[in-house]
């Protein structure tokens, strides 16, 4: 299929729109649009849409965004929605609720520093914020992995094994901004790959029930037991919407982690986003001068995929994370995840964090060189190492 | 999530269920008995006739409402009071969720009203951003608002629907500022109806359950509606003190047709409303200035009035 030059948020908005126009044979789709800077494109591109059952709402606010759709989604039609940093924020409490509510809701998050101060650039911040809620979170690192993780967020979300809302995220301007040679799937394809919708729970006149009316403790508990089953599902139906991807439109949608060189690496770099480009061309280099670095890419952050990180560090001695997100107090996301994993596991690995571009600061080859300097000279993991800072401020503490 | 099927949790890690039977849409079938509201409270009589005239009219609906007595009334899992499809939406989103449900049934060509059942809390305050959106974009929903003055719910804290002078626990030597006119701001947006309830005249408020029922777009009622707990009141006296606060020009009964012809519906008797007052402990002995009162009230009526006559609503022929 001829490659198409397009940004990341037209890949989103085409995937977003074919997926919604593959349930017109059911019962359509609708989303709540609202915009925010870098993400406006999207939902632009969704509004000309000339859908044959959809209706996109543009409504006052974000909050009321998520609420549409899922008004929409329990009424039986495929939802979804866009935002970005602030506007995520203020979303957040019916982001939470279409979590509860087992909507399998697509939203595309394009990460932009949350403020103040007002920095419209690459940062995590504002989507790893919700990662306590019941929603399946996909860090992407190309335009290409942006349309396809979109179309297979839907097919996973509405699995009937899984019914929870997913996620998709790229990197503000550096992917949302920057036209890459993407392959756009015909309607045709995305009509076979993407089925048509029928939600299990919902509301129905002939058959009326309450939803999310009081539940005692017990049940309520066995509700986010039920949760907890459908992320243990999850690796499962992941393999089975990827393998379908690849066999049906002829590309691998992506891993929910994917590895380079790590099978005799000793020092390992742990990666989202856009950032793995860059830290692969330089891993790559460093192993052609013989060294035994390897790279891990994780795509997948809810849930966490932990026996597949757990095998490709296996024969590592030191871990760096670099996290483009910063959680006050404690440091990267990505790295605090990393160490929870191999706490009473391999409490000897050494796993450092490292905070690079944040706030949409380059994360150059230079800056992973660097982290792999760093790296090598450590015999035991500190406090997060910032990176990149203006007048020579951060570094090792 | 609740009552998605008999079990809380099925085993075969799906969310399906057996379909329960249908249920035909009755009088009963809206609020059912066994319901968890307080004696006297205004809600449960309004739902019921909104059931009543939705059965005369041979319509079904599905349930949108916000945080509120509303919600609490359903009872808890796996019973429901609502015999009709009904979600609990975020305090601040009925008007978005139910604007979400309406344009999926109208994709389908299907039935069905789509109503969101608010509480003043959720109405004149924190969702007053997503009502007025959805106003405008003329959503195809019916929005009801029971308005009893207060933060019912949370044990009755002002909200901006509680009228002067009425003490709350957040207003402890009584509110010193205006009530909202949540109808005005709603007629403003120019939506196809808007319309006062109460539910001491049950035949005004069925005729425009009626009118609602008849016309699409956006639709506001606004119901006053008792509230002996957070009032002070002798439930047993709830549907008077409502029918004093019309008979004293307190709440006035009238519609509004796309923001531009008016109808009253009553002139008040101007009965003093001094005893409206002091059937309620809210209320302090002697700290409303009654002549002002009736002053103020009597403005409003007139202002309505004046707009009524000059812009009458014209009945077309298929109203009749």
């Amino acid at each position: 299929m001829p490659l198409k030059l397009v940004t990341g948020n037209h890949a989103a908005g085409y995937a977003l729109s074919a997926a919604a126009e593959a349930n017109r044979g059911a019962r359509g789709a609708a989303c709540g649009i609202y915009p925010i800077t870098p993400q406006t494109e999207i939902v632009e591109y969704v509004a000309k849409f000339p859908f044959t059952k959809t209706r996109v709402v543009p409504v006052e606010s974000e909050h009321s965004a998520m609420a549409v759709s899922m008004g929409a989604s329990l009424a039986g039609a495929r939802a979804f929605t866009a935002s970005s940093s602030n506007g995520i924020a203020y979303m957040v409490e019916n982001i939470m609720v279409a979590g509860y509510y087992r909507l399998p809701i697509v939203m595309v998050a394009v990460n932009r520093t949350l403020g103040p101060p007002w920095n419209i650039w690459a940062d995590q911040g504002d989507t790893l914020m919700l990662r306590d809620f019941p929603w399946l979170q996909f860090y992407c690192e190309d335009n290409q992995e942006v349309l396809d993780t979109t179309l297979l967020a839907f097919r996973l979300a509405e699995d009937r094994r899984i019914l929870l809302p997913a996620l998709v995220a790229m990197d503000a301007f550096i992917l949302s901004h920057t036209q890459t040679g993407t392959s756009l799937p015909d309607q045709a394809d995305v009509d076979r790959y993407v089925p048509e919708l029928d939600l299990p729970h919902r509301m129905r006149h002939e058959s009326p029930t309450t939803l999310g009316g009081l539940v005692w403790p017990d049940v309520a508990m066995s509700l986010r037991l039920e949760i907890d089953e459908a992320m243990e599902r999850v690796d499962e139906v992941l393999g089975e919407c990827r393998k379908a991807f690849i066999e049906q439109l002829g590309r691998d949608p992506g891993a929910a982690v994917q590895t380079f060189a790590t099978e005799d690496a000793e020092q390992v770099l742990v990666v989202s986003g856009s950032i793995a480009t860059t830290a692969r061309e330089v891993v790559r280099r460093r192993r052609e001068e013989g060294e035994r670095l390897g790279l891990i890419k994780i795509k997948m952050f809810r849930p966490f995929p932990e026996s597949a990180v757990r095998e490709a560090c296996r024969g590592a001695a030191k871990v760096a994370v670099l996290d483009r997100n910063y959680a006050a107090g404690i440091g990267g996301i990505f790295c605090q995840e990393l160490r929870a994993l191999f706490q009473g596991d391999r409490d000897g690995l050494v796993i450092q964090g490292y905070l690079t571009g944040l706030c949409g600061g380059d994360v150059t080859p230079a800056m992973i060189e660097d982290v792999i300097a760093d790296l090598g000279g450590r015999v035991e993991a500190g406090k997060p190492v910032w990176m990149g800072m203006a007048d020579g401020k951060g570094g090792n503490r | 999530m609740t009552a998605l099927s008999g079990s809380p949790r099925d085993p075969s890690g799906t969310l399906g269920g057996p379909e329960a039977p249908a249920i035909p849409c009755t009088e009963e079938c809206l609020l059912r008995p066994g319901n968890t509201n307080c004696g006297g409270c205004g809600m449960g009589v309004g739902l019921t006739m909104l059931g009543r005239a939705l059965a005369e009219a041979g319509e079904t609906c599905t349930l949108a409402i916000p945080a509120c007595c509303g919600i609490v009334t359903a009872g808890a899992f796996p019973t429901t009071s609502y015999g009709v499809p009904t979600v609990a939406t975020t305090f601040a989103s009925a008007a978005a969720f139910a604007s979400g449900i309406a344009s999926i049934r109208d994709l389908n060509e299907e039935t069905g009203q789509v109503i969101c059942w608010a509480g003043d809390g959720g109405t004149y305050d924190i969702g007053i951003a997503t009502l007025s959106a959805a106003a405008e974009r003329d959503e195809n929903i019916i929005y009801f608002c029971y308005d009893n003055e207060i933060y019912g719910n949370t044990g009755g804290q002002r909200s901006s629907a509680t009228p002067p002078g009425a003490r709350t626990t957040t207003t402890p030597l009584g509110k010193t500022e205006e009530k909202k006119d949540i109808l005005a701001i709603m007629a403003a947006h120019r939506i196809p109806y808007a319309a006062t309830l109460s539910i001491a005249h049950p035949e005004d408020f069925a005729r425009k359950i009626h009118t609602a029922l008849s016309i699409s777009g956006m639709r506001f009622l606004l119901m006053h509606s008792p509230c002996p707990t957070g009032w002070k009141s002798e439930p047993s006296e709830s549907v008077e003190l409502v029918r004093q606060a019309v008979s004293s020009g307190l709440f006035l009964l009238y519609e509004v047709w796309g923001g531009r012809t008016y109808r009253m519906n009553l002139e008040p008797a101007w009965t003093d409303p001094a005893e409206y007052y002091r059937r309620q402990r809210r209320f302090g002995d002697d700290e409303i200035d009654l002549a002002a009162t009736r002053r103020i009230c009597r403005e409003r009526f007139e202002r309505l009035k004046v707009l009524a006559e000059e812009f009458p609503y014209e009945e077309t022929r298929a109203e009749k």
